[in-house]
């Protein structure tokens, strides 16, 4: 008898509502998962790098709205800065020099959130528009991605974590470039970035997938984090804090492209499953396009604004200049939201559809 | 960028008639100057980078150097004057017709100059500047001086008016050259011997060094975010000019409201 009510209720009859700031923690136990596994594979670095973003996001975000004049305590605590800085540090490489974290976080909450009017009114997901000026200003420091912890020569503890992002150089006097140096003595790139250096080079997709770095799906490590934020994902669907729409449809794009060419040209591409379980894949999928502001807002919408992330990230992964397009993929989707929008308009009961 | 190539029907102006000839209507022969207003529409008010917002192509292509920077406004700014002037030279013997393809031949002409003497003199920095030097002529903000001033008015004025908005240009180019230098490459005056000769090379100053440039500051990203700065630097001290204006006048009025009261 719980349903009969005699409360008069007008339309929609939602359920509770969720504030935002516990929309933005559920995002953040989400990510735990995947988060162990690059604590795992990656080491301290990760943690660190979490601290410092999530410092400098918060410092970013109390600065400007004070400049504003907008309440600051309980702006701070919707929590929607603290999950811009975590995604952010997620996606930088672990033993990056601190200042990659402080410029990046700077440049996504200051420039890339408040100026167009905070949280709501921001166009480009600041995480990613932070990581693509990382990118583009400093190629070389993030793509520098040491290799998973099984494959390392030396192994990093977490104090060699620290002196390396603050001082460039292990306890041991390691650098970065050395660190990245196999048993062997070869330079391991990360799967992604390899594959395409190597292409380059005339290797067949059967050659280069021999390296120590891949395993029979995709990279060693990389699986597993990528696995792991499908599994957060997933969580977060169940919870009902993310829709389906944007995920299956950016998966099943990305799925369709990569075979499409891997069944014409098995030579030069990735499996589909090499392309679902490497780089940032679920990460983008479940924690990067479902951002509620960047993202579309109609349901059509949201299913092309996924297939637009998945074709692009296949494109500039296979034949862009550099080794992972999600970041560059999901700001030119969001460039085209308002275009999408317009498209997408749900006709109301009783008028005609345009046309 | 569409504003340099699309055309010249800008007419950004809300001063064509600062200095309409009055005085021919007028009985008296002397062309009244108001050479202040001059200087403050292309410094300020109407400043062609920050307000008209023309000759964006080269503003934002070649600023990634102090010196870049320089050397384009230069030429703008030459290229600026004698045109101006002599389109108001010619003015009375153009017709409205065909005014516009005798604007772009004179202005032409002159940047086709500038360029071989850049091409003899300063050879390193017509190499650093490319396609942007015969660009100039698509400049809109030329053409847009020409049209809305220089057709208009007497020669002096007209001279005056394209040296100042030529001013106007440079004084922004040169900002966002330099800060674009400092924050891509921590340097200052980098590349002077290509505008000045070989002791110029002593003028670059290292602010401090990097082990990576900030790329950023110096790719086309860097120009746009840092224009947009300069012109919301420009917007908020405007905003707060007229505040300080409008509670002068509140003050003032106040004050006399309360003498006529007693009165």
């Amino acid at each position: 008898m719980k349903f009969m009510s005699n409360a008069l209720m007008s339309s929609p009859h939602g359920r509770v509502r969720q504030s935002t700031n516990q929309v933005m923690r559920q995002v953040m136990y989400a990510t735990a998962a995947g988060l162990a596994a690059q604590l795992i594979f990656f080491g301290w670095g990760v943690l660190i790098q979490i601290a410092l973003c999530v410092t400098v996001a918060l410092l970013a975000e109390a600065l400007v709205l004070s400049l504003r004049e907008k309440p600051v305590r309980a702006t701070l605590s919707d929590g929607s800065a603290i999950l811009t800085g975590l995604l952010l540090a997620l996606s930088i490489p672990p033993l990056a020099p601190w200042w990659i974290a402080v410029i990046g976080t700077a440049f996504s909450i200051i420039i890339v959130k408040q100026m167009y009017g905070g949280l709501g009114f921001n166009l480009f997901n600041p995480a990613m528009a932070g990581y693509v000026v990382l990118l583009i200003s400093f190629p070389v420091a993030m793509t520098n991605w040491q290799p998973p912890a099984e494959l390392m020569a030396q192994s990093i503890t977490y104090l060699d974590a620290i002196t390396i992002i603050f001082t460039d150089f292990t306890i041991d006097g390691y650098s970065m470039s050395q660190l990245k140096l196999g048993v062997d003595g070869i330079s391991m790139a990360t799967p992604l970035d390899n594959f395409k250096t190597q292409l380059g080079q005339g290797f067949t997709a059967s050659e280069i997938t021999q390296a120590p770095i891949y395993n029979e799906h995709a990279g060693i490590g990389w699986q597993w984090i990528n696995l792991g934020y499908l599994a957060g994902g997933l969580w977060l669907l169940k919870n009902g804090i993310i829709r389906w729409h944007i995920p299956l449809s950016l998966l099943a794009s990305l799925t369709t492209c990569s075979f499409l060419y891997y069944a014409i040209n098995p030579d030069l591409g990735l499996t589909p499953v090499a392309h679902l379980l490497s780089g940032a894949t679920m990460f983008a999928a479940f924690f990067i396009a479902t951002d509620p502001v960047s993202a579309s807002t109609t349901v059509k919408g949201r299913i092309w604004f996924g297939a637009v992330i998945g074709v692009l990230i296949f494109v500039i992964r296979q034949w862009g200049g550099y080794p992972d397009g999600v970041a560059f993929a999901v700001l030119l989707a969001n460039m085209m939201v308002p275009l999408i929008d317009y498209y997408t308009k749900p006709t109301a009961y009783g008028h005609k559809a345009r046309g | 960028m569409t504003t340099t190539s699309t055309s010249v029907d800008h007419n950004v102006d809300n001063q064509d008639s600062v200095l309409e000839p009055e005085s021919v209507e007028q009985s008296t022969d002397i062309v009244v100057t108001n050479w202040k207003e001059i200087s403050w529409q292309g410094l300020w008010k109407n400043n062609p980078a920050l307000v008209q917002l023309l000759g964006l192509c080269p503003l934002l292509a070649v600023t990634n150097t102090f010196i870049n920077a320089l050397g384009l406004a230069l030429a703008t700014m030459l290229v600026l004057i004698v045109s101006n002037l002599t389109i108001s030279l010619v003015q009375q013997w153009v017709t409205k017709e065909i005014r516009i393809p005798v604007f772009i031949m004179i202005i032409a002409s002159f940047v086709t100059m500038i360029e071989l003497l850049m091409n003899a003199y300063t050879y390193g920095l017509y190499l650093s500047l490319g396609i942007f030097i015969p660009l100039i002529v698509t400049n809109c903000a030329i053409i847009g001086r020409a049209e809305a001033f220089a057709s208009k008015n007497p020669p002096k004025a007209a001279a005056f008016d394209g040296l100042m908005m030529g001013l106007g240009f440079a004084v922004i180019l040169l900002l966002l050259g330099g800060s674009r230098e400092i924050l891509g490459q921590g340097t200052l005056f980098d590349g002077a011997q290509l505008l000045f000769g070989d002791w110029a090379t002593a003028l670059r100053i290292e602010i401090f060094q990097f082990d990576q440039q900030f790329l950023l500051a110096i790719l086309p990203p860097g120009a746009f975010i840092g224009m947009g700065f300069i012109i919301a630097g420009k917007n908020y001290l405007d905003h707060k000019h007229e505040q300080k204006q409008k509670a002068q006048g509140e003050k003032h009025k106040a004050q006399r409201a309360r003498v006529t009261t007693v009165n």
